[in-house]
């Protein structure tokens, strides 16, 4: 084998890497990215009851429905709302008034089944997405992190 | 006074390693010996105040001395003294500073060590480690001090994030550092062979110990980090394809390649430019790593603080050493060129597909992870990308390169005999579909995916191959014992690593294939039947009291055959900072975990409760404790004590 052929060798077998990813990552890219939106912003939209989302914002004060180990409540940006249901044991954090991300798909009654809960490590913490959100609609108070966290003690 | 002795050795620091970065370098360019050996001092005395400084800081924890801001923030005096010391690392400005002890150990290993190095390669070595401790040393001194004062001191501290007060997680950043930081040695190396414009075998013996040792500790941490996720979040899952598990995946598999590509370089001389910018491109992951999780772009656990100063200049760290490396490699790389000629079948050739498998891996996974905040950047919406993605890519390039993984070893350098190694291959292939049907049908038949069955055959196809090239190679002559003695470590090494994969995958497998998983409200006195265990919640006490929390505490015993296994999970409160934190206990027979978790209380007098059984689970962490032992072997290996290596005449010039 001569250097000429080794270096063929050497570029084919790197055009074949980089193709067989390319391939690959674009045909994971169209299943599996999953979005993020508000529930304003699910209002607005007709999605797939196949598709994934990811619904962000806070559990609405007083919606909570726990039956056995199924969870209902209701996702609010504190413009539009969004009913969820979940089956599982929630995340130590997760109460009401207080910052949550749903996983999930939306079925034909219009409410969002979860897999998966997310409510993050802190207390005081709020979903950046969310907290954009209310930034955005102008009711977006500095410190309202903290308030949750004394009133849901 | 501790804390300011602490903030002056640091900048005393930083002015021995502007010096160890300047003054060598200038010296190996005009051969000067006197201003070459200044290299190994200068790394001693960084080390020493280094260590000065993070002793200062480890004795303000210990002490509770909240006049000084960063301990205030993240201690409590009524923290046992394991996580008063965990806890100078477990904070933004700790870590930085034992990010920079880290690396000025390895810069203090390699002048203790480094007798048998070239003097001019030495001091250019030393002299880029110097240059990396620049940038962090003054990183941490303009953005993130950690002995600034506060006044008046407050009576108590905030404590520590609960989830961090756990022994796996009070070792998991050292070892993640000793690995990340570990990588700049291989950097330094390439840089510094980039600057003499000349890399070769010896060159690729030298570099090898050090970025194994850096392997080692960085699967060691990142082991760690899983287990610690396995054990504490309650979900029995151990990765999640998280931004910050990537951030210290990428080096892992860039890390796992630079290993495999300076044994090319070592054994036939050839791929010397691609090491090269493999060790540029892992070290630049380890940064990149670093700088995803301390700018605080993503939010988890990891990200201590988001003060957009300290990503900027994490960010133009990255750039200026990115950068520069890939401009100098741009500038040297033609020299490079050439080295032994080898045939696509060959171990040489099996060697490379490994690497470009792993380097694609590393990409998707870079992709992966930078995507959602590429997509913010440019509006594209908030998207996050998942499990999904991650397993959809990586699984069709992990599966053709660990069929790979006992095919390799049987070919020999230079032309295989591809025919040859399969022909010696083909009762493993024959005993790896026997045991996935065996190990199918034994679970349960059609109750599993049948991927498992796939997953398994893998799993016994690379085992059961590393065995065999062990056993052919050892017994090839009489005297068993001579022969594995004889044998070189690093072949046992590379044996042991390789199986410590397998049973990896066997773990993985396992826990993800055949999971049971019951979720529902149990009332005292209830049974469950889990995966053949008659699991019964015998209790709960509310209010028992911790070192720093107080629990509610379940008791559950689980009973099978004649076996009873009587289990404690906690829900806990701390009280400093408050915070809940759930507790899983777990019962391993290292065939499967039974494991429970306790959750809220419900309305009607029960509890919500979870309780898994993950088969295999125990292997994930045992394969990667085998695969860092072998790490461990290699490392042994006397060819990189004594024999010092020398280069050979033909390849000091640079022209080869």
């Amino acid at each position: 084998m001569t250097r000429k052929q080794r270096r063929l060798y050497f570029v084919l077998l790197g055009m074949l890497a980089l193709g067989g990813a390319t391939a690959l990552v674009l045909t994971a890219m169209g299943d599996t990215l999953v979005y993020f939106y508000t529930p304003s912003e699910m209002a607005g939209k007709q999605i797939g009851p196949d598709r994934r989302v990811r619904v962000g914002g806070l559990v609405e004060q007083g919606t909570v429905r726990k039956d056995g180990s199924t969870v209902t409540f209701t996702i609010t940006d504190l413009t539009s709302t969004l009913p969820a249901t979940y089956t599982g044991v929630l995340p130590d954090l997760f109460r009401e008034g207080q910052g949550v991300v749903a996983e999930g798909k939306v079925g034909r009654d219009g409410v969002l089944h979860a897999s998966e809960v997310l409510a993050k490590h802190d207390e005081k913490y709020m979903p950046k997405e969310v907290a954009d959100q209310l930034k955005k609609s102008g009711r977006w108070q500095e410190g309202a992190g903290q308030e949750r966290a004394e009133t849901a003690k | 006074m501790i804390p300011e002795t602490g903030q002056f050795a640091l900048i005393l620091a930083l002015l021995v390693a502007l010096t160890q970065s300047v003054v060598p370098l200038m010296g190996a360019a005009a051969r000067d010996p006197a201003r070459m050996a200044l290299a190994r001092p200068a790394a001693l005395a960084q080390f020493l105040l280094i260590a000065i400084s993070f002793g200062a800081l480890m004795a303000c924890y210990v002490t509770s001395d909240f006049s000084v801001l960063n301990v205030a923030e993240n201690s409590h005096t009524d923290k046992p003294l394991l996580y008063k010391i965990s806890g100078v690392w477990g904070n933004h400005e700790g870590s930085m500073l034992l990010w920079v002890l880290i690396l000025s150990l390895y810069g203090a290993a390699v002048a203790l060590f480094g007798g048998n190095l070239p003097a001019p390669l030495r001091a250019r070595v030393l002299s880029v480690q110097g240059m990396i401790s620049v940038g962090f040393l003054l990183f941490i001194l303009l953005t993130s001090n950690p002995f600034t004062r506060l006044d008046p001191a407050p009576v108590n501290g905030n404590g520590l994030n609960p989830l961090l007060q756990d022994p796996g997680l009070a070792f998991h950043p050292p070892f993640l550092y000793l690995g990340y930081v570990g990588f700049s040695m291989a950097f330094s190396f390439a840089i510094a062979a980039l600057i003499e414009g000349r890399v070769d075998a010896a060159w690729a013996r030298w570099v090898r110990p050090w970025t194994l040792a850096a392997w080692c500790a960085l699967t060691l941490g990142i082991a760690m980090g899983s287990w610690w996720a396995y054990y504490t979040l309650g979900w029995g899952g151990w990765w999640y394809w998280d931004p910050v598990e990537n951030a210290s995946f990428m080096p892992w598999l860039a890390g796992t390649a630079l290993l495999h590509s300076a044994i090319v370089v070592e054994k036939r001389d050839a791929l010397r430019g691609w090491t090269i910018l493999l060790a540029i491109l892992t070290f630049s992951l380890s940064l990149l790593g670093t700088f995803l999780v301390r700018s605080g772009i993503l939010t988890s656990v990891h990200s201590f603080a988001s003060d957009p100063a300290r990503g900027v200049f994490v960010l133009a760290l990255l750039g200026i050493c990115t950068g520069g490396s890939l401009f100098l490699f741009a500038l040297r790389a033609g020299k490079l060129v050439g080295g032994g000629l080898f045939a696509p079948i060959s171990r040489e050739g099996a060697l490379l597909i490994n690497n470009v498998l792993l380097s694609t891996a590393a990409g998707t996974v870079l992709l992966g992870t930078l995507y959602p905040l590429i997509a913010d950047a440019l509006d594209l919406g908030k998207l996050s990308v998942g499990p999904p993605f991650f397993n959809t890519v990586f699984l069709p390039l992990m599966i053709p390169m660990v069929l790979l993984m006992a095919l390799g070893p049987f070919l020999s350098w230079k032309r295989g005999d591809l025919a040859g190694a399969l022909s010696r291959l083909k009762f493993v292939f024959a005993a790896a579909i026997v045991v996935a049907i065996a190990s199918w049908l034994l679970a349960g038949g059609s109750s599993g995916p049948l991927w498992a069955a796939g997953g398994i055959a893998l799993s016994a196809w690379l085992i059961l191959g590393s065995l065999l090239e062990w056993v052919e190679r050892v017994r090839l002559k009489s005297g068993f014992w001579r022969r594995v003695r004889n044998t070189p470590r690093a072949a046992h090494g590379m044996t042991l690593a390789h199986l410590g994969l397998g049973i990896v995958i066997a773990g993985i497998t396992g826990s993800t294939a055949w999971k049971t998983e019951h979720i529902q409200v149990m009332s005292i006195g209830q049974s469950i039947d889990v995966a053949g265990y008659q699991v019964t919640l015998d209790g709960v006490q509310d209010n028992v009291p911790g070192p720093n929390y107080s629990a509610l505490r379940a008791q559950f015993t689980a009973r099978k055959g004649g076996r009873v296994i009587v289990m404690h999970p906690e829900k806990r409160s701390y009280r400093n900072p408050p915070r809940p934190v759930t507790s899983a206990a777990i019962s391993t027979n290292f065939v499967g975990d039974l494991y429970v978790v306790i959750g809220e209380p419900d309305p009607s007098g029960g509890y919500v409760t979870r309780l898994y059984y993950n088969p295999l689970a125990p292997w994930i962490f045992l394969g990667a404790v085998v695969m860092v032992f072998g790490g461990l072997v290699s490392l042994s290996d006397r060819r990189f004590r004594i024999g010092a290596p020398k280069r050979a005449a033909a390849a000091a010039t640079a022209k080869a």
